[in-house]
């Protein structure tokens, strides 16, 4: 792994959250996501991260990027559908607690 | 469009890419050849190749694990290159469906799917596919059984997906080129499944 790369904090099957905040600039974590838990279904690598890349920054250090995979009735109240649908969504390290 | 063949005045989209593109050529950071082979490239991908790569997943179960397991591998081992970004293929199964969206802009595979369709960048398919997927799918005719688990995939990073659809009864024995024929752009998104015409 990169020596300036993040190291990864969590595995597949994790529970987590995603922060809720709501920072200005470029951000490639929806709004709809945030505040709202999920489960790692897997580790996608270490990318550069793209709020220090819309800043004509160069991304390093590279933040590990997940798979989350949320229930959809969990983050939409009364969702109608099956109770087992999901959505996954890619979620940096950094937005994960 | 009613195109007259007379003189259009550039739209501001346009006269910003003509600009950039021209200052970009004076500046010797590209020249035109290379402008015009990367819109060739561009052009030249279309859905036909990820069709190729479900046929094969469907007639050889080797390189079905290996695509599901690195999508990004697996193609380049078929000869098509899927540059920098790294594919994920997710498989439909009887009883989980996949469908595929980017709420954020318009990420899509297009080394696979070549250009996205325009319901595909639109606001009412990228605010509503995350929040109400059986009726989007029902818009599209495609209407899932209740029990069917569904799956949306947000495509918000660096990851692109493709879905791998179920090959459909009555096409047994039928070559790679004929199963690749009933694979559409849209199977591939997951808002229709193969059809046997």
């Amino acid at each position: 792994m990169n020596a300036s790369a993040i190291e990864p904090r969590f595995r597949s099957g994790d529970r987590v959250r995603v922060r809720r905040v709501y920072p200005l600039g470029h951000m490639r974590t929806p709004f709809y996501i945030r505040g709202h838990g999920g489960v790692i279904e897997r580790l996608c690598g270490s990318f550069g991260n793209p709020e220090e890349l819309a800043q004509q920054r160069s991304g390093e250090p590279k933040q590990p990027l997940y798979r989350v995979r949320f229930l959809q009735k969990d983050v939409w109240p009364g969702y109608r559908g099956n109770a087992a649908d999901t959505l996954d969504v890619e979620i940096f390290q950094h937005w994960l607690e | 469009m009613k195109d007259s063949g007379g003189y259009q005045p550039y739209s501001y989209f346009q006269l910003m890419e003509v600009s950039l593109r021209e200052l970009l050529v004076e500046k010797g950071i590209v020249t035109e050849a290379q402008v015009a082979a990367a819109v060739e490239d561009m052009r030249n991908r279309s859905p036909e190749r990820g069709a190729r790569v479900v046929a094969r997943a469907w007639t050889d179960g080797d390189f079905r694990r290996k695509l599901l397991e690195d999508g990004t591998a697996a193609c380049e081992q078929l000869g098509l290159d899927v540059p920098a970004l790294r594919l994920v293929v997710v498989e439909n199964t009887p009883a989980v469906h996949n469908m595929i969206v980017c709420t954020l802009c318009s990420c899509y595979p297009r080394m696979l799917l070549g250009l996205p369709p325009d319901w595909y960048k639109s606001r009412n398919y990228r605010s509503r596919a995350v929040r109400e997927p059986r009726a989007v799918l029902s818009e599209f005719g495609l209407f899932l059984d209740e029990k069917t688990t569904i799956r949306v995939h947000d495509s918000t990073a660096d990851m692109r997906y493709l879905v791998l659809p179920m090959r459909p009864g009555g096409t047994e024995g039928w070559s790679e080129e004929r199963l690749a024929s009933i694979v559409t752009r849209d199977c591939m998104i997951g808002v229709a499944v193969p059809k046997i015409h």
